[in-house]
């Protein structure tokens, strides 16, 4: 094996040893908000006038992305936060891995525990709705691409706090607003034009986006812009996180 | 340079700051292939800044390093597989068995089937019945020596341990030490940084001491200990220090003036034990107290601790 299989395998293992709680909890408070809002919108108008998909239908890929982006989050900003903070890191900073492989491992961890999650809300919505499925290659590119953008971000935010407090401040004050706002439980065309441009300057707009659009066949925003925005978006924060991770900051004194 | 005679550490004017303080200045030093070293000094004298230097735990401000003659910076992956660190801290992974503590770390050296080895490994730790124990489970002892396990997995040439046997009873460091010494019978070059100044006097071929940051000894520990042939002469003088001429340690050869009153003089032989004494009576002083003694490394240590300057920041 080498070090990038083995610190791979290390990190699925972490949140697999407790996948009630890393995998199952998720999807759980995914239907949970599925059931909570099939109650109590039962008259909503469909999302879409000319299609027929109603809201609960609507609301499965939005749902599936957040969990996807929150828990690919979690999974690297958790684990380095605490292997610095417990010293553990060392054993990973002596060895011959590279800046990149030690990168590709962690979000390669983040990429499969997000798109678990995501397969989990999916799997488990079909019992209460039919989700049609329109380009499964949109689903995977922005699947994937939301658990880099996250999971990069999670290890920046892990290599960044001194103190747990602060990856929890992180992850409630940008992340959560981040994808609450951008369109999980609507379609920002309802919105005002005001907060339709606001929303527009949000990169996770374009990850719901484009997800939703492998499952209906249409979105907001034209496929290639969302395709464009994401793709820059995860090269930047990969490239971002990198060269963090080379300069050693926080981690080689 | 041929394989053989590169030095297994070459530590070359490295300095390193934390902000206004200096940990590490402008120390230079190597150590050849197969030596035991021993780097002492008191706290805060820098060894574990620069022991994390070599390992690259942390960068340097100014100067190089060479592990195997592998620059730890430029060609950091050659130079890590050369080293085996054994860290101060007590730091482990709660979530892992001894075992999986130990391959894991084999396969972030890009090592498949190491089974063997590390039964090996725990077998010479006296480990063997903990392989399957959680690590939250052991002792700070056994946490211990799972790190020097760790060290070793990938059968590094040079294996370096900071304070390995700080808080570990006197049974369980006679484990520790005749395992290690095994392992520099076997070829292995070692670095270690000890408070316990008889093991680094037993085990050392050669001890370097740091204060305040900068190398202020080095040498071999046999003529360290050729000291011990000299003799030491340790008296008191009557009369306080007179004010209008220069400390009286500075007028001997070899003197230093001790907090506790006393003066501490080394002379070549015992012969020439009179030759100061008369010395110290031509200066007008009448000794009080003598006595000789000989020295251990522990006086050794101490007089080249106060020996020299202080350094404020
Ligand atoms: N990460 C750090 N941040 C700030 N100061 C540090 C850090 N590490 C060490 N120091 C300081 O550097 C000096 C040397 O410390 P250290 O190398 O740990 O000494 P030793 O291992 O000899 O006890 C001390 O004054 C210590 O306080
Ligand atoms: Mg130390």
């Amino acid at each position: 094996m080498s070090g990038f299989s083995t610190l791979f395998l290390k990190e699925v293992l972490r949140f697999w040893k407790v996948a009630v709680q890393t995998v199952g909890a998720p999807v759980l408070t995914s239907l949970l908000y599925l059931l909570i809002f099939s109650h109590a919108l039962k008259n909503r108008i469909n999302v879409y006038p000319d299609i027929e998909i109603d809201y609960l239908t609507f609301l499965v890929p939005g749902l599936a992305m957040m969990s996807l982006l929150q828990n690919s989050f979690a999974n690297t900003s958790s684990s380095l936060a605490q292997s610095k903070m417990m010293g553990n890191i060392v054993f990973i900073l002596l060895t011959p891995i590279s800046h990149h492989a030690l990168f590709a491992a962690y979000i390669s961890a983040a990429c499969l525990r997000g798109l678990l999650v995501a397969s989990g809300v999916i799997i488990a919505s079909m019992f209460f709705v039919s989700v049609p499925i329109s380009n499964i290659f949109y689903i995977l590119f922005f699947g994937t691409c939301g658990s880099v953008i996250l999971g990069s971000l999670g290890l920046i935010a892990g290599i960044w706090a001194d103190k747990f407090d602060q990856v929890a401040a992180f992850q409630n004050f940008v992340i959560l607003p981040m994808t609450f706002l951008s369109g999980v439980f609507y379609s920002v065309d309802s919105l005002p034009p005001l907060w339709q441009m606001i929303s527009h300057a949000n990169p996770f707009f374009y990850l719901i986006d484009g997800f939703r659009a492998g499952f209906f066949g249409r979105s907001d925003v034209p496929i290639e812009i969302s395709i464009c925005v994401v793709s820059l978006v995860s090269l930047f924060l990969s490239l971002g996180c990198l060269s963090l991770i080379r300069s050693g900051y926080k981690l080689r004194g | 340079m041929d394989d053989t005679v590169r030095p297994a550490l070459e530590i070359d004017a490295v300095s390193k700051s934390f902000g206004a303080v200096k940990a590490v200045r402008n120390v230079s030093f190597s150590v050849p292939q197969g030596e035991f070293f021993g780097l002492l000094g008191p706290n805060g004298a820098g060894k574990t800044t620069l022991i994390n230097s070599v390992a690259g735990l942390c960068r340097v401000d100014h100067g190089s390093i060479k592990v195997m003659g592998y620059d730890v910076s430029g060609d950091y992956q050659s130079a890590r597989r050369a080293l085996g660190v054994v860290p101060q801290e007590l730091v482990f992974d709660p979530f892992f068995s001894v075992r999986e503590t130990l391959t894991f770390q084999s396969g972030y050296f890009g090592i498949k089937k190491n089974d063997a080895w590390i039964d090996e490994i725990l077998f010479g730790l006296n480990l063997t019945d903990k392989a399957n124990a959680n690590m939250r489970s052991l002792s700070g002892g056994m946490k211990r020596r799972v790190l020097v396990a760790q060290a070793l997995v990938h059968r590094p040439p040079v294996i370096i341990l900071d304070e390995p046997t700080a808080g570990v009873d006197v049974d369980l460091r006679k484990n520790l030490w005749s395992f290690i010494q095994k392992l520099n019978d076997e070829g292995h070059t070692i670095v270690l940084t000890t408070h316990y100044l008889e093991e680094a006097e037993s085990l050392c071929s050669r001890i370097g001491m740091l204060k305040n940051g900068e190398l202020v000894m080095i040498e071999s520990t046999d003529r360290l200990l050729q000291r011990d042939k000299e003799c030491v002469i340790r008296f008191r003088v009557k009369q306080p220090a007179k004010a209008n001429s220069s400390p009286l340690e500075t007028l001997l050869p070899d003197t230093v003036f001790l907090e506790s009153g006393e003066y501490l003089a080394k002379v070549p032989s015992p012969s020439e034990i009179e030759g100061v004494l008369r010395l110290v009576r031509e200066l007008e002083y009448e000794i009080d107290t003598l006595e000789t003694e000989n020295e251990d490394l522990e006086d050794v240590f101490l007089s080249i601790m106060r020996a020299s300057p202080e350094r404020s920041e």
